[in-house]
């Protein structure tokens, strides 16, 4: 049985090597969104994805790389845009010497011997048409490789190297006649067959049952041993790729949050965020209930991030700085009311006028109070909401809460964006470990002196700062 | 188990015709659960713990034919007419798919959802009332009133799937079947959604069967568990018994095999899961079994109840008075080659 390798030296940077094989410098891939018809027709784009927001990282010869994050954190398109799949907006990819972004396609194909994929669904990436032996030669014979009795043989080695034996008897087949686990050692031995350095591998065994996920991920660290290949291992899955992998970047909405050496990253994980992926796997273990203290909500749309730390809305730790805003409100009483009676919920509810003021993402909000409700009454419940849970992170964020005649004006704290920290080997960015960003929190905390009450009705409210301490 | 279960399955078969063959997807399955109590359905794809599921409820698939005792209180649902089914489904019985997209409909709003299925199942509901239990359920899910009156694609798909188990709720069934609710989720939300449904228990006293290929869901979330191989239990028992001592050789291979973040060993079971068109002799995981015997391959094991309500189908469990002389000497057997796998 396979153990897991011991890891040549400190990998605490890849940089620990003579060179880097791959190395991304402020990578920006962004996809436009398009508006409606009537925008479109004038050219107007509705706005754009970051999909991945400024990464900088090295990948080391030799090096397993683990990107791990949830649907919709970039992940894939981070690994797409090393291809040369899809352009990148902005930044620098340099892969064994060359630049990458800006080379035209017939360069790239030349460069692409050298940088394979194999993606997530077997059954998707073999043309059901072609049998195995055409399926894996394909490469050999867009490149050009060999005279067809060459290439027969090379199919029938390469088959042999990912398990696939006798050979013969799989190349006649066609996809169909084989099993998944099958499949992916036959798009394995596509990726491996014109000797590559760089193999992506995104979600390689996430379709596989759990029985076959071990046998795969084995061929791939024996490959990897065979013939010196460097891994970018794209998942959503911590528990393989602690396995598997050297190092790991942790990516949440187009950013990566922390990287470092595989072994402090599960051992000691910095960011709240890969304590919470780390805490929410099922794990096999009798003693193990289900997790309670789970972030919550979902990952935002990308299209509308987040203001200050993208991570900060589902955050247990967050606080003065991390980028609290109006969204953040609306959130805060929605949860509520979910888990209220209906006429609970339609008496708070009715305090206020339209909530949908809250849906556009500022630091700043004017919420007008429903008909014949006085200002008074709807800062009255924002008050008591508080008091319920004075702990809850999102009051750290609140500057000042004016109460006047028929409208409660809210300002938050400007959000700082956070910055990476190298924290130990690792590089994490939170705030929680930027002391600047401490500072600053700490400073806005003794400025905001209760009850100060502006312009309003002379109710006291329940944070104050003069204007513009920000 | 105490009280009386909700749902007794007793020697259930399902069984459909393909060109290729009669596929034996459920072969001979009995199983009970209580009301209130979870119960996990585990084994790899293409086990037929899907069609376990489904044929439960009385849903087959075309061409296909049920035999066996499905006994909801006091009537077998094997045999029952179309119509008394459809009558049963959604009050008493309810089903929770994978795929939460699939099962809403794209140009209702949540309302519309809610009020139709309340108004189908319990037609002397008032407007009021309809509304009140909807709101209700919806908030115990983490669904805001505030969105009521939203379409499907508004949702993220975490909340869709949690509009989709307070839909099964609403009409409170007393039996609720969720075939991999979570397969297709985040592990953030699908950790937030099992929470959900391990607190279903207390909240709506249902009997839940919850079908899925992770090992480590079950043990989060489930009283008790059922391993399942080629269309046949091979184990069931408590949940942390099931996981602390396996006592199937099927049950603790598929253990090791599951990578978690304690795995420190890459370990997979040889060979695949049989065709169940002609599935092997004898115990079906016996070519996979690295414990089987020469009894193995020669006669289909028989139940054996161990301590704590624990059942097991497997020679090694006994009864020796069962099995032929010599029958215990190991299995002898060809190489499995190492592309002969799922």
């Amino acid at each position: 049985m396979q153990r897991k390798p011991e890891l040549a030296g400190g990998h605490a940077s890849p940089s620990a090597h003579d060179s880097a094989l791959v190395s991304i410098r402020g990578l920006k891939t962004y996809y436009s969104i398009r508006g409606s018809f009537a925008q479109r027709l004038i050219g107007r784009e509705a706005g754009h994805v970051k999909a991945v927001d400024d990464v900088s990282l090295d990948l080391g010869r030799g090096e397993v790389l683990g990107l791990v994050g949830e649907s919709g954190s970039g992940k894939t398109t981070l690994g797409r845009t090393l291809l040369g799949l899809v352009p990148a907006t902005e930044g620098s990819v340099v892969f064994d010497g060359r630049e990458i972004v800006g080379l035209r396609d017939r360069d790239l194909r030349e460069l692409r011997r050298k940088m394979q994929v194999v993606f997530q669904d077997p059954h998707a990436s073999l043309n059901p048409a072609m049998t195995i032996e055409q399926s894996v030669g394909h490469p050999l014979e867009i490149h050009k490789i060999g005279t067809s009795d060459e290439r027969r043989r090379r199919v029938a080695e390469t088959l042999d190297t990912v398990g696939l034996s006798p050979p013969e008897q799989f190349m006649v087949k066609y996809p169909s006649d084989l099993s998944g686990g099958q499949k992916q050692r036959a798009v394995i031995a596509r990726a491996i067959i014109l000797n590559p350095v760089l193999l992506v591998a995104d979600e390689p065994v996430s379709m596989l049952d759990m029985s076959v996920r071990a046998k795969i991920l084995e061929l791939m660290l024996e490959l990897k041993r065979e013939f010196d290949l460097t891994y970018l291992y794209i998942t959503h899955d911590l528990a393989t790729a602690k396995f598997f992998c050297d190092r790991i970047a942790i990516m949440y909405l187009g950013r990566i949050v922390e990287i470092g050496p595989s072994r402090a990253i599960y051992e000691n994980p910095r960011h709240p965020y890969t304590k919470a992926l780390l805490r929410a796997i099922p794990e096999p273990d009798p003693r193990r209930k289900v997790p309670r203290d789970l972030p919550r909500g979902e990952v935002p749309d990308a299209a509308r991030p987040p203001l200050g730390c993208s991570f900060h809305p589902r955050c247990g730790q967050a606080f003065e700085v991390c980028g609290w805003e109006t969204r953040d409100l609306r959130d805060l009483l929605e949860q509520r009311w979910a888990h209220q009676v209906e006429e609970q919920y339609e008496a708070e509810r009715a305090l206020f006028d339209d909530i949908s003021v809250l849906d556009s993402s500022a630091v700043h909000a004017r919420l007008r109070t429903g008909r014949g409700v006085p200002g008074a009454a709807l800062a009255g419940l924002l008050g008591s909401i508080r008091d319920e849970n004075p702990s809850e992170p999102f009051w750290t964020g609140v500057e000042q809460v004016a109460t006047e005649t028929d409208a409660v004006d809210i300002r938050w704290r400007e959000p700082l964006s956070p910055r990476a920290t190298g924290v130990g080997d690792v590089q994490v960015e939170c705030h929680l470990y930027d002391d600047a960003a401490l500072e600053e929190a700490a400073r806005r905390r003794e400025e905001g002196s209760p009850h100060t009450t502006v312009g309003g009705t002379g109710t006291p409210t329940r944070q104050g700062a003069p204007e513009g301490s920000a | 188990m105490t009280a009386a279960p909700v749902v007794s399955v007793r020697g259930l078969r399902v069984y459909y015709g393909t060109l290729r063959g009669t596929v034996r997807a459920v072969d001979g399955v009995s199983l009970d659960i209580g009301a209130g109590e979870v119960l996990g359905l585990v084994g790899e794809s293409g086990c037929g713990k899907s069609t376990l599921g489904r044929g439960i409820l009385g849903l087959l698939p075309d061409g296909a034919a049920s035999k066996g005792d499905v006994i909801y209180g006091g009537r077998n649902l094997v045999g029952m007419s179309e119509k008394d089914l459809r009558r049963l489904r959604g009050p008493d019985l309810g089903l929770i798919f994978q795929e939460p997209m699939t099962r809403l409909d794209p140009l209702m709003r949540i309302e519309d959802q809610f009020q139709e299925t309340l108004e189908q199942h319990e037609p002397g509901l008032s407007a009021r009332e309809v509304r009140k239990r909807s709101l209700e359920t919806l908030g115990r899910m983490g669904i805001p009133p505030t969105r009521f009156r939203q379409y499907p694609h508004e949702f993220s798909g975490g909340m869709r799937q949690r509009i989709m188990i307070a839909l099964a709720l609403v009409l409170r069934p007393k039996l609720l079947i969720a075939d991999e609710p979570t397969t297709s989720l985040d592990v953030i939300v699908e950790a937030q959604i099992l929470r959900i449904l391990a607190d279903l228990r207390r909240n709506f006293d249902t009997a839940l069967l919850l079908i899925t290929h992770n090992l480590g869901i079950v043990a989060e979330a489930c009283d008790r568990v059922a391993v399942m191989y080629a269309g046949k239990i091979v184990e069931e028992g408590l949940a942390g018994d099931v996981f602390a001592e396996p006592a199937h050789p099927y049950t603790r291979e598929l253990l090791r095999s599951t990578i978690s973040l304690d795995t420190k060993e890459l370990h997979s079971i040889p060979g695949a899961p049989p065709n169940l068109i002609t599935p092997p002799p004898g115990c079906r995981f016996h070519p996979r079994c690295p414990d089987a015997m020469a009894v193995c391959p020669t006669k289909e094991p028989v139940e054996q109840h161990l301590a704590h309500e624990r059942r097991v189908f497997c020679w090694l469990r006994g009864p020796e008075q069962a099995i032929p002389a010599g029958g215990t000497s190991p299995l002898e057997r060809e190489e499995i080659a190492v592309a002969e796998e799922a």
